[in-house]
């Protein structure tokens, strides 16, 4: 095999596994972006992953499991929403972490009759034409499931709505001064809400994605600690949702090398690059308040709202 | 857009309006206020006079508990800033409500009707452009707002509000962050809104630019409204009305007075000598104060609000670095060489609202004997020691073990009175430490303050003339950050003259 070769299947399997982490990724960017810490990825994903084979199995349809997967994430995402919003919890670290431990423990009840069969129905593959002769990447791209071509559409439909559009100037207000916001009128809550729920559908779906297409089948843990890499990727990204598409792909190379290089080099130490590498993003910005400015830290993350003072 | 109505009939009204914050502080008590187009309206009182919870109540961030608006005659409820927005009543906050990280197109189309969805902010410029020359505001849509400057920022937050489409604007103490020439500008911009036919309310404590721009004053004193009067009113009266509208800003009636004895006056206990102090936007607030505190006296200081008194006593009990100067702590006979303190934010600073009112009651103290063996807490030496200061200083508390966020102001003020006279301490700095207050407590507090003169010295600071002045044997008169010392006893006309020291007039 040629070096080109090697690249190409690097890349596409980086585009194979990036995909869930891009999808949540997105979705927590928005969440975080509103002001809302969401630890509960890793559980939301985990629910997804269930739902959708479950769903993907009963009724034979992948599309029918990937929506309920969407909406086991969307359900879930509700919990940690009830919690730090309404109720205003100042910890939401703790009930985000609840949210994990949960959507973790539930699933690996309800799916212990479902270890290990095969799923029959998959979500369709499809081929971009002409996009193959151009050489790795667009090899590398040319033939993939749908949801990976789904995921980089929606990381610039996400992006130009936060940047570019009346709900983003929103969003991003909520998160860095949700006062200002409340005086001019915006509904901080609702908005919160809606940005929580919209992570929770993101997760969901990443979570589907695992279980209908990467590795059609369910198996309890099958998530593997990837909710939290997307913890780590949102700030890697600066929440920013072009940025996460390179760094999912980043991390999801790293992935496939982990496990490709791992007669010569202990896999551990790739597997910890994302965390190291958000470390050291976390040092960066705060070493500096004009940094943080440009890389956009939301202000008031994970701190509760309320109009009359407290 | 505007509609013509009745100019007779003002704009907004406000009848009988009263609002307690917990911790039973009256923030206003049976306000009455009219708003009419084409008027400058200016407020006027010290801080916590209850100015910006009267706007508050009227912009939609905060419910009145008794008492009605009325909009343009009919009576109106207001729960949201959507609904009072929706009415065209537009607030500009003392604490600008801006995202530093956004641009000022951003930060003005967020949640602006009638933007289209996509790419609002490149809508916006050209409006923002044209409102910008029709008040003279001059700014730079596309600017990032943590590159403006404190000027910048104001006329950024007004274009906000005349975008959409405010009638009545509340400007909330507007000059406090402008240098001179920012004023100058201000006031010019204020006269353009004004010949456009707009209500503008403006608040502040500064008693001279109120004369040079306002049509109509009104003065609020502890929540109440205390003077009503039009500005052309005054201004023909010439300079006693003006000293009149300076005292009913910072009180000189006596509500109460306290009998007190003589005191012989000892040996310094604090001396402050050439102080310099910086402000929180960094410019110096205290220039060079001098003085010293001693044993057996009340030494007041007094002054509107901004005008270096915080940062002073802030330097003394060392919350803030002084950048010159020296303070020095000197012991007294049976005291140790402590600094009790009382703080004019009693729930947050003075007390942990959360804790029980037994652990505040030891909050400064619990390192002492008895309440701390060792690494341990004497828990049943700490319960005897609350429920023994709660009798000795009657403060009413339904359980000692409930949060102390539960007590009124009155009983929480008590309590960290107690806590703090316990220590023995030669030094007592009390920040404004009836504010609030009713009328009773006020009084058990002044005995207990000037009980304390006795063993140390008393440093008040106080918003309250009357106060200082019926408590203080010496009165420091805090303006632009330069104090003159005033020896009592204060009769009347010493505190008029001190009142027209205060406001500058003098």
């Amino acid at each position: 095999m040629g070096w080109q070769a090697a690249a190409a299947e690097i890349l596409r399997r980086a585009f194979a596994f990036g995909t869930p982490l891009l999808l949540a990724t997105l979705g927590e960017i928005y969440a975080e972006r509103a002001g809302v810490l969401n630890l509960g990825v890793e559980g939301m994903m985990a629910l997804g992953a269930f739902s959708g084979f479950f769903a993907a199995s009963r009724t034979g349809n992948a599309w029918l499991g990937l929506a309920a997967a969407a909406l086991a994430g969307a359900a879930a995402s509700l919990i940690h929403a009830f919690f730090s919003i309404t109720v205003r919890t100042k910890i939401q670290v703790v009930s985000g972490i609840a949210l994990s431990f949960f959507g973790l423990g539930i699933t690996g009840v309800l799916g212990q009759g479902l270890e290990g069969k095969p799923l029959e129905t998959s979500l369709p593959i499809v081929h971009v034409p002409f996009l193959d002769r151009v050489p790795i990447l667009g090899e590398a791209l040319a033939e993939q499931n749908i949801l990976v071509y789904a995921g980089i559409l929606l990381a610039f439909v996400l992006w130009f709505f936060l940047f570019r559009s009346g709900w983003g100037i929103a969003v991003r207000s909520i998160g860095e001064d949700p006062a200002a916001a409340d005086s001019l009128g915006v509904k901080v809550e609702l908005v919160r809400y809606l940005c929580v729920i919209l992570g929770g559908i993101m997760a969901g779906m990443g979570g589907g994605y695992l279980s209908i297409v990467y590795r059609p089948s369910w198996t309890e843990g099958m998530t593997g600690g990837m909710g939290w890499i997307v913890i780590a990727l949102t700030i890697f990204s600066f929440w920013n949702p072009l940025v996460a598409i390179g760094g999912a792909y980043l991390f999801g190379a790293l992935f496939y090398l982990s496990y490709k290089l791992q007669p010569f080099f202990p896999p551990e130490l790739l597997t910890m690059l994302p965390y190291l590498a958000t470390i050291v993003v976390l040092v960066i910005v705060s070493a500096s308040g004009s940094l943080r400015r440009k890389m956009g830290v939301p202000a008031a993350l994970g701190l509760p709202y309320d109009r009359e003072g407290g | 857009m505007e509609k013509t109505s009745d100019p007779r009939i003002p704009v907004v009204s406000l009848r009988g309006v009263t609002k307690t914050f917990p911790g039973c502080v009256v923030a206003n008590e049976d306000v009455d206020l009219d708003l009419h187009a084409g008027e400058v309206h200016a407020l006027l009182g010290e801080n916590g006079a209850g100015k910006s919870t009267l706007m508050n109540i009227l912009s939609g961030m905060v419910r009145p508990d008794r008492g009605e608006l009325l909009f343009e005659g009919k009576r109106w409820n207001p729960r949201t800033p959507r609904q009072a927005i929706e009415r065209g009543i537009g607030m500009v906050h003392q604490h600008f409500m801006l995202i530093p990280s956004h641009s000022v197109a951003e930060n003005i189309a967020l949640g602006l009707k009638g933007l289209p969805l996509f790419l609002p902010a490149r809508k916006i410029e050209g409006r923002i452009r044209e409102f910008s020359a029709r008040y003279a505001l001059d700014v730079d849509p596309n600017a990032r707002v943590w590159q403006l400057s404190v000027g910048e920022r104001q006329r950024v937050e007004i274009i906000k509000v005349l975008l959409r489409g405010a009638r009545v604007l509340i400007l909330d103490e507007p000059t406090s962050v402008l240098t001179p020439d920012e004023i100058d500008r201000f006031f010019c911009i204020l006269g353009r809104m004004k010949n456009e036919g707009k209500a503008i309310v403006f608040i502040t404590h500064k008693l001279g630019e109120v004369m040079e721009v306002a049509d109509r004053i009104t003065i609020l004193r502890k929540g109440r409204v205390t003077a009503h009067m039009e500005a052309s009113e005054i201004r023909r009266m010439g300079t006693a009305a003006r000293h009149e509208l300076a005292f009913r800003m910072v009180g000189r009636e006596v509500f109460l007075s306290i009998g007190r004895d003589r005191v012989e006056r000892g040996e310094p206990i604090l001396s402050v000598k050439d102080l310099r102090v910086f402000g929180d936007r960094g410019r110096e607030t205290v220039n060079g104060v001098s003085f010293s505190v001693h044993r057996g006296e009340v030494f007041g200081v007094v002054g509107v609000a901004g005008n270096g008194q915080r940062e002073l006593v802030e330097a003394v009990t060392g919350l803030r670095p002084a950048c010159g100067g020296c303070v020095s702590l000197h012991e007294s006979a049976g005291t140790g060489t402590e600094c009790a303190y009382i703080p004019e934010d009693r729930l947050h600073m003075g007390a942990v609202p959360d804790l029980t009112v037994t652990d505040n009651s030891i909050l400064t103290t619990y390192r002492a004997s008895p309440f701390s063996k060792g690494p341990f807490l004497n828990i049943p030496a700490i319960r005897e020691w609350g429920a023994s200061l709660a009798s000795r200083f009657n403060i009413a508390a339904s359980d000692l073990n409930a949060p102390a966020r539960q007590l009124s102001g009155g009983n929480l003020q008590r309590l960290i009175l107690a806590r703090e006279l316990s220590r023995n301490a030669s030094l007592l700095v009390a920040e404004q430490p009836t504010h609030g207050l009713d009328v009773g407590s006020t009084e058990e507090i002044w005995k207990y303050l000037l009980d304390q003169r006795r063993s140390g010295a008393v440093l008040l600071v106080s918003g309250d003339l009357s106060e200082a002045c019926e408590l203080s044997d010496r009165i420091g008169v805090m303006f632009k950050g330069v104090m003159t010392i005033v020896e009592g006893p204060f009769t009347e006309e010493k505190s008029r003259e001190i009142g027209l020291m205060m406001t500058g007039l003098r």
